[in-house]
């Protein structure tokens, strides 16, 4: 499956949005306590291994997606690094990035408005090929014939538009405009939510097939838990900016550590009478905080049941609790993994996270 | 045709049609079932199967033109709804059959305050005063579980969260105790953690309340949790119609099988997932027989010439298929394999 080299290395990246506000000092040095900076990501360390699919799990607002727009520049990184092939994406030119863009490609959530309404689907497809001139003239038709048919769509189909197609179908379009430039990376950001349950499932293979074939690294973005638990080889798992839980996908469903992660499993639904009638659910209480003035410490602690003092406080590193297994929560440690038996009150994990920080 | 026997809704052959430029689209064609007090009933389905039309049907809530209640029957507590004159229906819309949306933040005005909202509930349909209708407007966000109520009650909507938001219109729903909930996606456009606590509290409000309950979704693990009987429906008909946990532990439909079995399981292996091919039919040109025949890993020539006849496997399990009793039989033994 996934060697052991990193694809991507992400180091400490972050990605703050300005709102403004404040006095015109506060302006001038960009800082202030009164300030309003929503920190989207806010130092998010992970490597991407190749070939492997890395699922990227978390609620509305934590992050998920700027992340992996960060990740392509898309969105402009405020600092951290992207290692790629040895070279620092977040800090490339804009001409130097052009040489790299064509390996890494995004899908978008929304098949209405990913694809421009006046272009034909020869156009869509063709128009990376031509941005990249890796193929000119007739070339460029063979080649679009061979993409649709190989996201299973008929070649037919080139002259049409956009509107003549399906939510499927137009997410298909995407994906071939997407390969078009033969990359070695893709950011699939929620790329079936916005599909009925029947085709979620034929999208979701045509990926895996996709990746088995041109040995794709996928970062695949989603908020539902099954999705990610069916495709990804490792889950992490985001909370209003920080990364709070990474592990083997099956272990992090079966065994998660940090309570945000098993919370957040427990409240997905189970499409099965029998287990639905007598799940216990752990219930979180109120909403995602706002990611403007994130609460301190622990970004969870407003919500977590297993909150002591000490968690308002200290910011939580993420920590190897068991092996390749990380969680961000001072509540655990290596020789206390499960906050159920910690005695109330206690931290066994607070050093590790206050060590490292020093 | 009575409301004997706790039996508070029976719908009977409805059929609503839309006018398009495209053809006559039968969303709606030939739906029944009947709905117990203090029952819920799931209705599920993909986009464009007809269960919001349904729902809307049921209060009288096509716009017509272009849409219209071709025929059938709506029986409400031994009324037939479609029956009604208009000045009847609104008495009952909203006081005795009451809806929440999918999306909390089209389906409340951005202008008005949330206690103004409430309170017109009220004082149209219990003739509150307006001290009461404010009174009751705080009362029901406390049910609702909104903290500090009454500090809120007269904040905008914008100053909610959408769960929040969601919570207000489950208030305002529930808010003149009807006997008969329909929500339509309501949890679709929230987070999970967000979708378990909206979940809960319609749950434990339907308890005390002993309020009926229509919960159309496309999320077969919100349907597990929260029904009783399911009404599966594709291209405007109903294929299969049984308790909940009959239905998933033996469906009797090809349609339903391949939606049950396309959902990634947790606890299985990674894999394959089972796939229906294709996509839903245009309902506006549908083809003689079984309307998921191109779909159909069972299909045979029959499917593609007849309409398949709606087979009723046990008392309350029918499902629309040539080889509904096939089906059935084989989830039988994959069910006592396990």
């Amino acid at each position: 499956m996934s060697s052991l080299q990193p694809l991507l290395s992400i180091r400490d990246l972050k990605v703050h949005f300005d709102l403004g506000g404040g006095d015109v000092l506060d302006r001038l040095m960009k800082s202030g306590a009164t300030r309003r900076v929503v920190k989207a990501v806010d130092g998010v360390s992970l490597d991407i291994f190749h070939g492997e699919t890395l699922g990227l799990v978390g609620e509305s607002g934590c992050g998920k997606s700027t992340f992996g727009r960060a990740l392509l520049r898309l969105t402009e990184p405020t600092s951290g690094h992207v290692m790629y092939r040895d070279q620092d994406l977040a800090h490339l030119s804009s001409r130097q990035l052009r040489e790299h863009r064509r390996h890494l490609q995004i899908i978008f959530q929304d098949p209405y408005a990913s694809l421009n309404p006046r272009m034909t689907i020869g156009q869509i497809v063709g128009e990376p090929l031509q941005t990249f001139e890796l193929a000119r003239g007739e070339d460029i038709e063979r080649k679009v014939q061979e993409l649709l048919e190989t996201v299973g769509l008929s070649k037919r189909f080139i002259k049409r538009y956009p509107h003549e197609f399906s939510g499927g179908q137009r997410q298909r379009i995407g994906i071939a405009r997407a390969l078009a430039v033969d990359p070695d990376f893709i950011v699939a950001d929620e790329p079936i939510s916005a599909l009925d349950v029947s085709i979620q499932a034929q999208i979701l293979n045509l990926l895996e097939q996709l990746q088995r074939q041109k040995k794709l690294t996928y970062l695949f973005i989603s908020h539902d838990l099954r999705a990610i638990r069916h495709v990804s080889d490792r889950t992490a798992v985001m909370y209003l900016g920080k990364l709070v839980e990474l592990a083997d996908a099956k272990t992090i469903y079966d065994e998660p550590l940090m309570p945000y992660t098993k919370a957040l499993i427990s409240a997905v639904p189970v499409p099965d009478p029998k287990i639905e009638a007598v799940r216990q659910r752990i219930m979180l209480e109120g909403d995602v905080p706002s990611p403007i003035n994130p609460p301190t410490g622990c970004r969870f602690h407003t919500r977590c049941p297993f909150a002591i003092e000490v968690c308002r406080k200290v910011e939580p590193k993420l920590v190897e609790i068991k092996p390749a297994h990380f969680a961000a929560c001072i509540r655990i440690s290596p020789s206390q993994p499960h906050i159920e038996n910690v005695p109330p009150g206690e931290a066994p994990g607070l050093e590790l996270s206050t060590t490292e920080s020093s | 045709m009575s409301s004997a026997n706790g039996q508070l809704l029976e719908v009977n052959d409805l059929r609503t049609y839309f006018e398009t430029e495209d053809g006559v689209v039968k969303a709606v064609d030939g739906i029944s079932f009947r709905l117990q007090r203090g029952e819920t009933l799931g209705i599920v389905g993909e986009s464009g199967s007809g269960k919001s039309v349904t729902n809307l049907s049921i209060i009288r809530l096509i716009p017509n033109p272009p849409g219209k209640i071709v025929s059938g029957e709506v029986v409400f507590n031994g009324r037939d709804i479609l029956l009604l004159p208009p000045a009847e229906v609104r008495k009952i819309r909203g006081r005795r059959i009451a809806m929440i949306f999918q999306d909390p933040m089209t389906s409340l005005n951005p202008f008005l305050k949330i206690s103004r909202q409430l309170m017109e509930m009220t004082q149209l349909h219990l003739g509150h005063s307006k001290a009461q209708a404010y009174e009751h407007a705080i009362k029901m966000l406390e049910t609702v579980g909104i903290p500090d109520a009454r500090a809120r009650v007269d904040n905008y909507p914008h100053e909610f969260s959408g769960g929040m938001r969601q919570r207000v219109m489950i208030a305002m729903a529930l808010s003149c105790e009807p006997e008969l909930l329909i929500a339509d996606e309501p949890t679709t456009a929230l987070d999970v953690t967000i979708q378990a606590q909206i979940l809960e509290l319609i749950k434990k409000l339907k308890q005390e309340t002993g309020t009926s309950v229509i919960l159309i979704t496309h999320d077969l693990g919100v349907v597990a949790g929260m029904t009783d009987h399911v009404i599966v429906m594709y291209a405007g008909k109903v294929f299969e119609q049984a308790k909940t946990t009959e239905l998933f532990a033996r469906p009797g439909n090809p349609y339903t099988r391949g939606l049950l079995k396309s959902v990634p399981d947790p606890t299985a292996e990674q894999g394959k997932l089972y796939q229906i091919p294709g996509s839903p039919p245009d309902v506006a040109h549908l083809k003689p027989g079984c309307p998921f025949a191109p779909r159909c890993e069972r299909a045979e020539e029959i499917c593609r010439q007849e309409f398949p006849p709606f087979v009723a496997l046990t008392a309350d399990h029918h499902s629309l298929c040539h080889f509904a009793e096939e089906v059935f039989a084989s989830s039988e033994i994959e069910q006592t394999h396990e």
